[in-house]
């Protein structure tokens, strides 16, 4: 691997990255803005993944959020599309490509309005990439307009009222099948992170929907994707913890009071139950636990469901093993044998 | 065995019309007649004479009108003819006005029951008792229906002399592999030509004859062949999303990567998606041209307008994908079974700001095929989006030609760094002109080197991908951007220009439009207007177009849209010989024939 020489009394990952190597541009969203928190954790796991930043590309749409990438992962290639349509340039990557590790980052207009109908469908295929969308109740970057992750009865910046109902993105990727659906909080980062890290060592389309509050359009009393409103109503599931691939387990627990899921990688996540006695990978039970902790507007967090075994997108492709980008000529353009076997067929 | 056909060439020496006629066989569609036309096809193409087919079918599954054309020429004009000499009229519910938009001394052959004999007594009319005959040919109800198809094809091989071991042949290929299926079907072309050669007196001129001029080509539609260009210049990506007449475009490539693309091991070397749609299928086409796979989409109007903006964006951030335009009758749903070349314009400058893309025109299936390799090493050359332009008539028809040549250039892949060259050069800017034609070098996603990363943004950019609202900076690469499209015009095929020594008019015409001009030019000699002939097989134009138009004193342009759009191009390109220019359009939908392009000229040229 061809990487700058970094400096040595820093440390390192283990792939002998520093942190910084792992920073993008410097951010020009507004001060305290969500988007901000989760950019810094997503730097922070995958430098402590050790993952390679030229094996990654980084996508997203349009919006304050779909900003982000560019503030992140400097190493790795970027595309920032056009507004709701980043699922459709990631699929297209995937198939180009099918070794690089896709992440997306996309708002809540960006992937629950003009982007919705992508996002299902990227979903249904379970295209392998983490998806988060850095959800903040409003459109950000076009200056505080509702958008459809709005909560029925919340407030804009000008007192007007949100009368509809909200799309609840992590239920709609439950329906869709989506393998790897998790909740978080731009203010909770020790989740956050580890939900993160099981996105990056799951096979298939991980959501992750983590409500991040815009400071200047969206956090203000009356909204319900405030820091306050966030903080003070926040249920985790569980506490996560997460244990990549190339660590020793150590810690043994107690039988049944931690559920142990291991991801395609060998990563494990480990799952341990607060008082309700959650089961991720229990749809049913997602989706109804979902729905009354809407009607009783709980702000519940964590890992919504998992199942890791679903087929992902590459695996149904049937393809060879080297990306289709690297086929040389030979392997993509048939003889001669073959057209004179066609133009035969046709005379 | 002596036939009936045969029987009155002794007959009627005089007035004998060989080889040179249409056929249309009017029916509804999803009965199955498709099999009937394309035998009685590929028994006059086997017989050597030069054929085309047109299938003038209703945006419908079942039920409604249909008809098949068959184009008969010893000349090779293969264009559609707007009369028909030849009337297959199984269809009651068009039968009446199918009969009476006949041309004197044309025949219908018909159902006894539709009695349309009354209709017209300048036409000739052979009745047949096509239910009793069915019954025979099969005791299967089921089957009476598609095999009453196969008992026209008989009585039409006896009144035309067609050859028995010719129909078999065309038979046993149009059921591949469905060896019962073939003698089913012959015996009842059979019992239609034994009832005629036993009940029909042959009173008309016409007759096939053998001849040599079909050995060695093949029939082929322009979609087809397109998908055939695709799989030879190495497409990996596929996005698409159905639409007539595109659809069997995708449909065919899929059936050939399938077959001849899967490696030893059955893995394929290839990806192929059904998008959601066609926002989504650009959208594919684009992140794969940008991962480094050689994408494609395919398409027809509606879709185009889709995917506006993102062609856009991949104008601007210069990635390369395929999008074919297999157009039909527009504006909105149109007529999406009829043909036109009205999205010229728009697929030009398609999407919002200074936006202009490179077109290729194939004016044949031959092009259809050649043409789709073409666009893809322009593609990638040029690191842009790339449009072929065809039609429903060129895309949906069956064409002759000359089989396809095995491509001799090795796929251009452009200016793509690999991380030895970074290290080499020890430097990169995804957007600088280091070359000077505007084209940048680029990298793909998953090189290993600290240099290849960059940001792909539809917002302005800098030389090196980063963000920028400097007044100089965007300006800088839009003027690079034109410079590449300038650099484009030395790349795209070349016009095929036809010279008429000393002509004083030309005609510039592109795509489906060019089997009407090669025969209508034919016509115009005749009428003493012999013409020159430029075949536009691109755009941006190239040099030879100014010099075309200075040579010639009138030049018509001939096109099928309402609003000239090619005329409009050629004005701004050449605005000081605008005033040389004159305008023949064609929109009803159906492809335009010669004659209408003579008439035209003749008209406006005062003769
Ligand atoms: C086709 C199109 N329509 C509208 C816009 C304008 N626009 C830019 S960002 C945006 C909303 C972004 O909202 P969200 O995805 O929630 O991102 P946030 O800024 O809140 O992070 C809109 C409507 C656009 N860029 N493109
Ligand atoms: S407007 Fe809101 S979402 Fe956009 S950067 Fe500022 S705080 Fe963040
Ligand atoms: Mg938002």
């Amino acid at each position: 691997m061809v990487q700058s020489p970094s400096n040595p009394a820093q440390s390192t990952n283990r792939i002998g990255l520093t942190l910084a190597d792992y920073k993008g541009a410097p951010s020009t969203l507004c001060d305290g803005c969500g988007h901000d928190a989760i950019t810094a954790q997503i730097i922070k796991a995958f430098y402590e993944l050790g993952i390679a930043p030229h094996q990654v590309a980084k996508l997203s749409g349009i919006g304050c959020s779909s900003k982000t990438p560019a503030y992140f992962l400097n190493r790795a290639h970027g595309f920032n599309s056009v507004h709701g349509r980043m699922p459709s340039v990631a699929t297209g990557a995937n198939m180009a490509n099918k070794d690089l590790l896709l992440i997306g980052v996309s708002g809540d207009g960006d992937t629950a309005s003009i982007g919705l109908g992508q996002f299902c469908h990227l979903v249904r295929r379970n295209l392998p990439m983490i998806y988060i969308i850095e959800n903040n109740g409003v459109y950000g970057l076009t200056k505080g307009q509702f958008s459809a992750t709005a909560d029925m009865g919340s407030k804009s910046k000008v007192g007007k009222l949100n009368e509809y109902t909200p799309i609840d993105l992590c239920g709609l990727a439950i329906e869709l099948g989506c393998g790897f659906v998790g909740r978080s909080f731009a203010g909770d980062p020790k989740q956050l992170m580890a939900l993160l890290k099981a996105a990056a060592s799951h096979k298939g389309t991980a959501v992750l929907d983590v409500v991040s509050p815009c400071v200047t359009f969206n956090n203000h009393e009356g909204s319900t994707k405030s820091y306050k409103y966030a903080k003070e109503m926040e249920t985790p599931l569980h506490e996560l913890g997460f244990i990549p691939f190339y660590e020793q387990i150590t810690v043994d627990y107690e039988p049944g009071s931690v559920q142990d899921v291991e991801l395609h990688d060998g990563s494990h996540l480990r799952l341990k139950k607060l008082d309700k006695g959650y089961d991720p990978r229990n749809r049913e039970l997602a989706i109804t636990t979902m729905l009354k902790a809407n009607e009783e507007k709980q702000f519940l967090t964590g890992l919504m469901f998992i199942d890791e075994k679903k087929p992902d997108f590459v695996s149904m492709s049937d393809l060879v093993d080297a990306p289709l980008a690297t086929l040389p000529q030979e392997r993509t353009r048939p003889g001669k044998e073959v057209l004179s076997k066609i133009m035969a067929e046709l005379m | 065995m002596k036939t009936l056909a045969a029987d009155s060439v002794q007959k009627t020496e005089q007035g004998r019309v060989v080889n040179d006629f249409s056929i249309q066989v009017a029916t509804v569609n999803g009965s199955g007649s498709q099999s009937s036309n394309n035998v009685l096809m590929r028994t006059i193409f086997q017989m050597g004479i030069p054929v085309s087919g047109k299938n003038l079918f209703p945006s419908n599954i079942a039920g409604l009108p249909t008809w098949f054309t068959i184009r008969v020429n010893k000349d090779g004009y293969i264009a559609r003819k707007r009369e028909t000499n030849i009337l297959v009229a199984m269809n009651p519910q068009t039968a009446f006005e199918d009969v009476k938009a006949l041309t004197p001394g044309a025949i219908c052959i018909s159902p006894v029951e539709l009695k349309l004999n009354d209709v017209r007594s300048d036409v000739k009319h052979y009745q047949v008792p096509f239910t009793e005959l069915a019954a025979k040919a099969t005791e299967t109800l089921k089957l009476r229906k598609l095999l009453t198809n196969m008992i026209y094809v008989g009585v039409v091989a006896e009144l035309l002399n067609l050859d028995d071991n010719e129909i078999e042949k065309a038979v046993t290929g149009q059921f591949p592999g469905k060896p019962k299926v073939v003698p089913l079907n012959v015996n009842a072309i059979k019992i239609g030509r034994e009832w005629t050669r036993e009940n029909l007196k042959k009173d008309d001129p016409y007759f096939i004859e053998r001849m040599n001029e079909t050995a060695g080509k093949i029939i082929i539609d322009g979609n087809e062949a397109a998908a055939l260009g695709s799989l030879f210049a190495g497409v990996t990506v596929v996005a698409w999303y159905p639409i007539t007449p595109s659809s069997s475009l995708c449909e065919n490539l899929i059936d050939y990567l399938y077959e001849y693309r899967v490696d030893a091991d059955g893995k394929n070397t290839f990806a192929v998606v059904q998008a959601e749609d066609e926002l989504a299928a650009v959208g594919m086409a684009l992140g794969a041209g940008w991962a480094g796979a050689r994408s494609m989409t395919s398409t027809s109007g509606p879709g185009i307008s889709l995917m506006a903006e993102f062609v856009g964006f991949g104008y601007f951030t210069e990635i390369p994908t395929v999008i074919f335009d297999v157009q039909r009758v527009g504006p909105s749903t149109g007529m999406p079974t009829r043909t036109s070349q009205a999205d010229l314009l728009s697929t030009y400058m398609l999407s919002h700001g200074d936006t202009k893309h490179i077109i290729l025109l194939p004016g044949s299936v031959a092009e259809c095929y050649s043409f789709a390799g073409e666009a893809f090493d322009l593609a990638e050359r040029f690191q842009t989006p790339v449009f072929v332009l065809t039609d429903l008539d060129l895309g949906m028809n069956n064409w002759m030609s000359d089989p396809f040549e095995y491509p001799t250039k090795a796929l251009d892949r452009g200016k793509v760094l690999n991380a030895e060259q970074l290290e080499k050069a020890g430097e990169f800017a995804r957007y600088k002109d280091v070359d000077g034609d505007g084209i940048c070098y680029r990298t793909l996603p998953g090189t290993d080197h600290v240099l290849a990363p960059y940001f792909v943004r539809g917002s302005g950019h800098t030389e090196k991908a980063t963000y920028t609202e400097k007044p100089e900076d965007y300006q800088n690469l839009m003027d690079r951007l034109e410079r590449k499209f300038q650099t484009s015009r030395k790349f795209v095929p070349k016009p095929e220009i036809h010279s008429e020594p000393n002509s004083k008019v030309g005609i510039i015409a592109f795509g489906s439009t060019h089997f009407a001009i090669y025969e209508s030019r034919d016509q115009l000699k005749a009428a003493n207007v012999p013409t020159s002939y430029y075949r536009l097989r691109a755009l941006p134009f190239t040099e030879e177009l100014r010099k075309f138009v200075e040579s010639q004193d009138r030049v018509y342009v001939v096109e099928q849209n309402r609003d000239a759009q090619l005329r409009d191009l050629i004005t701004l390109e050449l605005p000081d010989l605008a005033t040389k220019l004159h305008s023949v359009r064609h929109y009803t939908g159906l492809p335009i024939d010669a004659q209408f392009v003579t008439d035209e000229i003749l008209k406006q040229e005062k003769k």
